[in-house]
Formats: C-alpha cells, sequence, structure tokens
C-alpha cells in the first residue's frame, strides 16, 4: 500500500466514525466537537486532491462560520444537557433498517459501475489553482457568483428579522 | 504531478461519499434535537460536495469546484435561516424537540 492510499484509509475512517459520532453522542455539544473533526478531515480530503483554495475555503466557512453559530446557538438555549427523550421504538428500528438498506442499494448500485476512462487523465495541466478558479467564477459565472451575495445578504436580513425579540404588548 | 485518482480509484471516493450520505439520512430519521438533525443535513451537503471535487478533479475540470463554492455559500445561509427558526421556536414553546412542534396538524 502506498502512502497515499493510507492517508486515504485513515481520512476516510475518521470522516465515517466522526460524523457517526456526531449523531450518536447524546450532548449536543459534544456532537458539535465531532462535527467539527469530520468536516477538518473532510478538508484533508480536499488537500488530497491538490484544491488548496477549496480546503482553506472550507475550513474557514464550516469549521469556523458554521460551526461557531452552531456552538452559539446551542449555548444560547442552554442545551448542554443529556435529558433528551428517544423516539419510540419502533421508529428507531426503522431508522436503522432505512439506513441499512439505503447503504446495500447505494453500494450495489455502484459497486459493478466501470469508469469510462481506463487510464485517469494527468496530463499535468493546471486546473484547480487559484489564478485559474477566479478565471472561471468571474468569466463564466459572473451572474450565479452576484446571485450568490444577494442571497446572503437576504439571509442576513431575514436572520435578522426572524431573531429579533417581538415587543409584547406592555403598554 | 501524478494524479491521486490513479492510486485512490474514484470507486473508493463514490463509497465514501454513499457512506457518509447515508449516515447524514440515518441521523436525520433518528434524532429528536432538531440541532442534530440540522448537523445530519449537513453532513449530507459535504458527502455531495466531497464527490463534486472527486469527479472535477476525474475530468480535470474547474466547474465542479465552482459549483461546490456555491452550495457553500447557499449552505452558510440555509444555516443562518434555520438557526434563527430554531431560536424562535425555542422562545415560543420552551423546547427544540421535533416532535413537539406539531401545531398545525389537523
Amino acid at each position: 500500500m502506498s502512502p497515499v492510499q493510507i492517508i486515504f484509509y485513515v481520512l476516510a475512517a475518521i470522516t465515517l466514525s466522526t460524523a457517526f459520532l456526531t449523531i450518536y453522542s447524546k450532548n449536543p455539544i459534544h456532537s458539535a466537537i465531532y462535527l467539527v473533526i469530520c468536516f477538518f478531515s473532510i478538508a484533508g480530503h480536499y488537500l488530497l486532491f491538490n484544491a488548496q483554495f477549496l480546503a482553506i475555503v472550507h475550513i474557514i466557512v464550516y469549521s469556523g462560520a458554521i460551526m461557531v453559530l452552531f456552538l452559539f446557538t446551542i449555548m444560547l438555549m442552554n442545551l448542554n444537557k443529556e435529558d433528551e427523550v428517544h423516539k419510540p421504538r419502533i421508529t428507531r428500528l426503522g431508522a436503522i433498517v432505512v439506513f441499512i438498506v439505503l447503504s446495500i442499494v447505494l453500494v450495489t448500485i455502484f459497486i459493478h459501475s466501470k469508469t469510462i476512462m481506463g487510464d485517469y487523465d494527468s496530463s499535468g495541466e493546471d486546473f484547480q489553482s487559484i489564478r485559474k478558479l477566479g478565471n472561471v467564477l468571474l468569466n463564466e459565472y459572473m451572474v450565479p457568483f452576484e446571485f450568490a451575495s444577494i442571497l446572503l445578504l437576504v439571509a442576513m436580513i431575514g436572520v435578522v428579522l426572524l431573531s429579533k425579540k417581538e415587543k409584547t404588548e406592555k403598554k | 504531478m501524478n494524479n491521486i485518482l490513479n492510486q485512490i480509484g474514484i470507486e473508493n471516493y463514490i463509497f465514501l461519499s454513499v457512506l457518509l450520505f447515508c449516515i447524514g439520512v440515518f441521523g436525520v430519521l433518528y434524532r429528536r434535537n432538531a440541532i442534530i438533525v440540522f448537523m445530519s443535513i449537513e453532513i449530507m451537503l459535504n458527502a455531495v460536495n466531497l464527490l463534486f471535487v472527486a469527479f472535477s478533479t476525474y475530468h480535470q475540470d474547474a466547474e465542479g469546484q465552482v459549483f461546490v463554492f456555491f452550495s457553500m455559500a447557499v449552505a452558510a445561509a440555509e444555516v443562518a435561516v434555520g438557526l434563527a427558526i430554531l431560536v424562535s421556536v425555542y422562545r415560543n414553546l420552551g423546547s427544540i424537540d421535533i416532535d413537539n412542534l406539531k401545531n398545525l396538524k389537523g
């Protein structure tokens, strides 16, 4: 086994196990911490693909912004306790059955798939440096890029409106 | 530079993404805490993003990665709005158990 393969299998094991622990652990704070580890390992996968810019953006957006938002909300609601009631047993059993069946079905779909290209193209041509990505993003995808900024602005206004305390009629 | 997919193979990435997606589905069905349900949705989004990047490398094409950027922007907006809704639900009901959210039930 080459070193790259070993790195891949270790990273994949970390990703899957922390994703499972996110769901399994009772304390929401622990879930958030496990999710951070999961996101870091996915960033490691991106680095393995040599997509450095994407890895950095992933760490900043997911591990930075989104997880801080999650932790802030958990602490705001004071959910740092383990008193969650379980779903009824039949529902949990159904969830496990759905998980197993879905995994088996999807894996058996893909297990016989053949790749179109026999050998992977590695012409050495640069296709994912920051310069190239910036060119593609600002030439061909200019309009969606601007729409993304509008989406973020609208989401920001909506969040402020939603989470503002409503004035109770005291007068 | 040697292509990473020559050593690992796209199939392994497909299996990894599929399993990650299934874990996300399992989390949505299994837990009652709405925040954990949100985290499971994030896991599913990340599984799909990982597959996008794998196929972007497979085809030596930057557009898959550009699509991942847009998907990240949408995910950030979705999480912000979702958590704001959860905060206001918590203010009104005093819990975020999704089984309590049945005021609209006829």
